[in-house]
C-alpha cells in the first residue's frame, strides 16, 4: 500500500461512493474465481475495484491479473497477519485503507469487491466495511454445512453454494443443502453455481448487479459522470425507478 | 461520570489518561496493528527466533532501540499535541508536525520500515479521529498527508484521549514489543502464556524506556526554551525513582495545563534532534528482508 491520502476524514458519506460488497467463506470454495467471474461479467457495464485478503498475500491477486479480467492496477491485497476473520470483522483499517485508496485513484467507483481471506463458518464482515456480503461455501464439504449455520451461512445478504458439477462425486444433496440453508436464512437467498461451468457466474452477478442498483436508488449513483451506468448481465438496463429488483433480499437499512 | 475526572486534576490511584492508556495499548484497538511483526516474521523466516529464549532476546534488543526511540517520540508528539494547538496558528502546529515526523524519518533507515511505519500511522489516525476528535489529529492528518510515522500519531493520539506523554511513551514502548510477541506466537505456535510471561518480566524494561523517553524530550525541550521545567513536559518528574505509573496523586505540577507549556512556537522543534536515535541495524535488514518475501502474512 503506500497511497498518498490527502484527505484522512473517515469513509465518505454513503451518496456518492460505491458499493462495499465483501466475499467470504472457507478456503477453496471459490471466492477467488466468484470474484473472477463478477469482474467478467459486471465490468463491461461497472467501474469496479477489488481488495483481497489472502494469507499468501498476493496469490489471489495474481490469480486475478492472470485472469485478465480487471485492470492489475485495481487490485489492492492487505495482509492479515495471519488472521483474515481480524481483518475483515475486528479491525477493518486496512481493508478501509485500501477501498478508499481504490476509490481515490480511479474513483468514482460503482462497486468494490472485498475478498476474504479464506476461513470458517463464523467470519462475516463488519458493516462498517461491508454494505452487502456473499458468504460462499461449496458442495464437497458435505451438504450438511448450511445445517452448521453459523454467522456466515445464517446473515449473509446472498449464499452462494458452489461446486455443483462435484455434487454426484461426493455425495452432496443439493435438495438437503437448499432446505437447511432456507431454515436457517429466514428468507434471505441462496443460490447454486458452478463457476467451473458457468464462468460468468450469471445469477449471482445478477444479484450483484441489483444491490448496486438498488444502492444507487438509496444514495445516488457514485460520482456525476456516469450517464447510464446500471449495469445488467443480460444487457437489459434496468430503470432508475424500478421499485424491487427480482432477487432482492430483505434490506438491511 | 465522577465530575472531578474532568480536567487535568489527578486523583490517587492515576490520571485521566489512564483508562484511555489501556484503550490505545490494546491490541483490539482497530486500527491495523494485528497486521504487524515488527520483524518477527522474517526473523522467524531466516530462523533467527525458532523458540521463546529467542524471542526474550529480540524483544529486548527491539525495546533497547526501536522501543525506545518509538517511545520518545510519541513522548514528544504527546506533548506538542497538548500544548502546541492554539486556535488560528494551525499552520505553525503543522510545521511542527512535519519537523517531528522528518525526526521519525531520519531515525529509520529501512524503506520498508518507513512504509510500514506510515501506513501505520495513517490507520491509527484514522481509528483515533474518530474515538477522540481533536483539533490536534485533524492537524497533523494535514500536515503530512501520505500518513505520518506510527509513534508521532501514537503519541497524538494519546493526547486527544487525555495521556499525558509519559503515557503515550509507554504505550508506545508496549506495542514495540507486543506485536512482534504476538506475531512470533502465531507463526511458532508458541505457548501463549510463555510468551506472555516475556512480556511480564519485560514490564520494568518498559517502564523504564517510558521513563529514559520522557527524560530525553525534557532534555530536548531544555535546548530551546529558557525555562522549560517551569512546567514538566512528561507530566512526570524525571529525577523521581522510576515505577509508578503516570504523574503521582498529590503531586499537583504534574501535569502541563493544555496551552501553558513553554515553547509553543515553531521553535519548540529545535531541541528535538536530540531525542534518542539508537539504530538496530539488524531490524533495518529484517524489514528489508520481509518486503522481498512474497509469501509474507503480515504487514512488516
Amino acid at each position: 500500500m503506500g497511497a498518498i491520502h490527502d484527505d484522512l476524514h473517515e469513509a465518505a458519506a454513503p451518496g456518492g461512493r460505491a458499493l462495499r460488497l465483501g466475499i467470504g467463506g472457507p478456503v477453496g470454495s471459490g471466492k477467488t474465481a466468484l470474484v473472477a467471474a463478477l469482474c467478467r461479467t459486471l465490468g463491461p457495464s461497472l467501474r469496479l475495484g477489488v481488495v483481497t485478503n489472502d494469507i499468501y498475500t498476493t496469490e489471489d491477486a495474481d490469480f486475478l491479473r492472470r485472469a485478465g479480467v480487471i485492470d492489475p492496477e485495481r487490485i489492492m491485497a492487505v495482509q492479515t497477519g495471519c488472521c483474515p476473520h481480524t481483518a475483515i470483522r475486528d479491525d477493518i483499517a486496512a481493508n478501509l485503507d485500501a477501498v478508499e485508496t481504490l476509490e481515490e485513484r480511479f474513483g468514482p467507483l460503482d462497486l468494490v469487491i472485498v475478498e476474504s481471506g479464506g476461513d470458517n463458518l463464523t467470519a462475516t464482515f463488519s458493516r462498517g466495511l461491508a454494505d452487502r456480503q456473499i458468504f460462499v461455501l461449496d458442495v464437497s464439504g458435505g451438504d450438511k454445512v448450511p445445517r452448521k449455520g453459523g454467522p456466515g451461512v445464517t446473515s449473509a445478504d446472498l449464499l452462494v453454494i458452489n461446486k455443483t458439477d462435484l455434487a454426484p462425486l461426493v455425495g452432496a444433496d443439493l435438495t438437503v443443502m437448499s432446505r437447511d440453508a432456507a431454515a436457517v436464512r429466514e428468507g434471505r437467498p441462496v443460490l447454486f453455481t458452478s463457476i467451473r461451468e458457468d464462468k460468468s457466474a450469471h445469477s449471482v452477478a445478477e444479484w450483484a448487479a441489483e444491490m448496486v442498483a438498488a444502492w444507487w436508488h438509496q444514495h445516488g449513483p457514485a460520482g456525476h459522470a456516469h450517464e447510464h451506468p446500471h449495469g445488467h448481465p443480460d444487457g437489459h438496463p434496468h430503470h432508475e425507478d424500478d421499485p424491487e429488483p427480482a432477487v432482492l433480499p430483505a434490506g438491511r437499512e | 461520570m465522577d465530575d472531578r475526572s474532568h480536567g487535568d486534576g489527578h486523583r490517587p490511584g492515576g490520571g485521566p489518561g489512564d483508562a484511555a492508556l489501556l484503550l490505545l495499548a490494546d491490541s483490539r484497538l482497530p486500527a491495523g496493528g494485528h497486521a504487524h511483526s515488527g520483524g518477527a516474521e522474517e526473523a522467524v523466516r531466516l530462523g533467527t527466533i525458532t523458540d521463546a529464549g529467542d524471542l526474550a532476546r529480540f524483544l529486548r534488543g527491539r525495546l533497547a532501540t526501536a522501543g525506545l526511540v518509538t517511545a520518545a517520540l510519541a513522548a514528544a508528539a504527546c506533548e506538542l499535541a497538548r500544548t502546541g494547538h492554539h486556535p488560528g496558528r494551525e499552520e505553525d502546529l503543522a510545521t511542527l508536525w512535519r519537523q517531528l515526523d522528518a525526526e521519525a524519518d531520519a531515525r529509520t533507515a529501512s524503506p520498508a520500515q518507513r512504509e510500514a511505519g506510515r501506513t501505520q500511522g495513517r490507520l491509527l489516525l484514522r481509528t483515533a479521529r474518530r474515538m477522540w476528535p481533536s483539533p490536534a489529529l485533524d492537524t497533523l492528518g494535514v500536515a503530512v498527508p501520505e500518513g505520518a510515522h506510527h509513534p508521532v500519531v501514537l503519541g497524538a493520539a494519546a493526547a486527544a484521549a487525555g495521556c499525558v506523554p509519559y503515557q503515550a511513551a509507554l504505550a508506545a514502548a508496549y506495542t514495540a514489543v507486543t506485536g512482534p510477541a504476538t506475531a512470533a506466537v502465531r507463526l511458532l505456535g508458541l505457548d501463549p502464556v510463555t510468551v506472555h510471561r516475556l512480556l511480564a518480566d519485560l514490564a520494568p524494561a518498559l517502564n523504564d524506556a517510558a521513563h529514559a523517553a520522557c527524560a530525553s524530550l525534557i532534555d530536548s525541550v531544555v535546548t530551546d526554551d529558557a525555562d522549560p521545567l517551569a512546567v514538566d513536559p512528561c507530566g512526570d518528574d524525571r529525577r523521581r525513582p522510576p515505577g509508578g505509573i503516570g504523574p503521582d496523586g498529590d503531586d499537583a505540577t504534574s501535569s502541563p495545563e493544555p496551552g501553558s507549556a513553554p515553547g509553543a512556537g515553531p521553535c519548540r522543534g529545535a531541541g528535538w534532534p536530540a531525542l534518542p536515535g539508537h539504530a538496530a541495524p539488524a531490524l533495518d535488514l529484517l524489514a528489508e528482508g520481509h518486503l522481498k518475501n512474497a509469501m509474507k502474512l503480515f504487514v512488516s
